[in-house]
């Protein structure tokens, strides 16, 4: 067995896509929300807790580029990722007005 | 509002004039800033509330109980209208292992009566209820506008930066209920940024069923209604507490855990969601039940130690933005709504006096704390947080008193007394004496 820190359980986050699937989105096509500010923090990163976090599977480990890909679409505006970097590597702001989730019930 | 208004604002067409000034500008259309928006529109004020969703409501999230009299401080007998869910008549703590539960509640028709003390909402209906209420008082509400900067001229806060063609507004004094990520506030050098252990990650699922289906397995009558925590298991044993309340015609069912605890697990809030909803006592309630929406939010869990100050030259700070949630009685759109009002309460006085400087402002947060309980409860429970973080709670505690009541219910050849002995070991074996003594009393300091 490694001793790589466990960033995901191999199941995890099963049935998440029906739960996204009753959320609706007003996608900004032009630019992503988040950014990460320095790729290089994250390989460096041993939990990536941006990852497991995330309510809404917004990022994914890419193992052979080495970076963090970002889904900002499935996005759900709540911050945790800013909040939970352990080297405060989110440049994160809110969808431009209008676009982003746009709960029904909420 | 007037259309024209909307025009002059809303599109880069038109074009927006070089300065638009109003007297009291709002950030945020929750209930914090429609409260705000609403009380300075009725004093006379030329008030526009600033919103980043496409309508009020649609980016927002919560359990959600609204307490009726600290909302009818604001819209009075607003319950009688509002689209409301259902009249809590039954509040419930249940303390949970994987596959048990410890069962508390209350239940009293006196909930109902008069002015019924809470409803349970979905912020989408009542925000636009909120908001309503806030352009009838003459309020400007600007929609799918995102504030981007706080303008300041010599450290005096003149008005904001959004993100239209020409998007600047001015006022000389801005009230910023831009809710739990304080972007702006931050900016402003106001508060620090949410740091993991005062923050909670919540997920919520919106799971419709219908009326009758919730009356029955809930036991209650035509528009009452019930709500559950629960504390133990659905988190892990980490900071935070699921809940299960019943509305018109759906469940809401979350939990929320504190990012510091959680970032240490690999798992995800929605794992803990699907786990809490496969728990033999939550599986019943929510069978058949069909999922209407998923959504996610962040609590801010710092309370009195990370207020923020609450006001500066030209500006205050309001609601989940001002850190006013108490955590632990699940209270934050009352501080929100009273947090609005006290704000606009001085912004109006400011008004008056002509005054808009940090010295005049700085009436709100001392208002605050004489008109609402929320600044002496937010002290109350100042070291909660902690307590929770150094005591094991809702690890320990409640798997043991669990598995104290399965040893006293379960009839076998054992003495009561014989039980009780091997209830007391057992204790004795998950918590040593000096750690139980040391919980009892650093949560007697920290509590009472």
């Amino acid at each position: 067995m490694s001793n790589d820190p466990v960033i995901m359980k191999p199941d995890a986050n099963k049935g998440l896509d029906d739960r996204l699937y009753t959320v609706k989105y007003e996608v900004d096509e032009e630019n992503s929300h988040l950014a990460v500010i320095d790729s290089e923090t994250c390989v460096g990163c041993e939990m990536k807790p941006c990852i497991s976090k995330c309510p809404a599977e917004v990022y994914r480990w890419l193992e052979d580029e080495q970076v963090l890909e970002i889904a900002y679409e499935n996005c759900l505006e709540c911050g945790t990722c800013r909040v939970v970097c352990p080297y405060d590597n989110f440049e994160w702001e809110y969808p431009r007005g209008g676009f982003g989730v746009a709960y029904k019930f909420g | 509002m007037t259309e024209t208004q909307v025009a002059e604002v809303g599109t880069a067409e038109t074009g927006m004039p070089d300065k638009l000034e109003f007297d009291v500008i709002v950030v945020g259309a929750g209930p914090a800033g429609l409260a705000a928006g609403t009380v300075c529109a009725r004093a006379g004020l030329d008030t526009i509330i600033i919103e980043r969703g496409r309508k009020p409501g649609t980016k927002n999230m919560m359990g959600g109980v609204l307490y009726t009299r600290p909302t009818a401080q604001v819209w009075p007998e607003f319950w009688k209208e509002a689209p409301l869910e259902r009249c809590v008549i039954e509040q419930n703590q249940w303390i949970m292992t994987e596959d048990s539960v410890i069962k508390m509640g209350y239940r009293s028709p006196h909930f109902a009566e008069g002015v019924p003390n809470c409803f349970t909402v979905l912020r989408v209906k009542i925000d636009q209820y909120f908001a309503e209420q806030a352009e009838a008082a003459g309020a400007l509400i600007i929609n799918e506008t995102k504030v981007d900067e706080v303008l300041q001229d010599d450290g005096h806060v003149v008005g904001v930066r959004t993100g239209r063609a020409d998007g600047d507004v001015y006022a000389p004094v801005v009230i910023l209920a831009e809710g739990v990520n304080p972007q702006l506030t931050c900016a402003l050098g106001m508060q620090e940024d949410l740091k993991p252990d005062v923050a909670a990650v919540t997920v919520k699922e919106v799971l419709r069923l219908d009326p009758e289906i919730i009356e029955e397995r809930f036991g209650l009558n035509e528009g009452e209604g019930a709500t559950i925590e629960m504390f133990g298991a659905p988190t892990r044993g980490m900071l935070g507490t699921a809940f299960l309340y019943t509305n018109q015609n759906s469940l809401s069912l979350g939990l929320g855990v504190l990012l510091s605890e959680f970032a240490e697990i690999p798992d995800t809030p929605h794992d803990l969601l699907q786990e809490l909803k496969r728990h033999p006592a939550v599986a019943p309630l929510i069978e058949g039940a069909e999922p209407a929406e998923y959504m996610a939010h962040l609590i801010p869990e710092g309370g009195y130690n990370k207020m923020p100050t609450l006001f500066g030259h030209g500006v205050m700070i309001a609601g989940d933005a001002a850190q006013l949630v108490n955590g632990l009685h699940r209270e934050g759109s009352n501080h929100a709504i009273l947090s609005g009002k006290t704000a606009a309460e001085t912004a109006i006085d400011a008004h008056e006096k002509g005054n808009f400087s940090a010295q005049v402002l700085g009436h709100y947060r001392q208002r605050l704390a004489e008109t609402a309980p929320t600044i002496a409860d937010l002290r109350k429970y100042r070291k909660a947080t902690k307590f929770m973080e150094h005591h094991p709670v809702l690890s320990v505690y409640p798997a043991l008193a669990a598995w104290a009541f399965e040893q006293m219910l379960t009839v076998d050849d054992k003495t009561k007394r014989q039980k009780q002995w091997e209830i007391i070991k057992e204790a004795l074996r998950r918590r040593k004496p000096w750690g139980m003594a040391w919980d009892a009393i650093d949560g007697g300091l920290s509590f009472i």
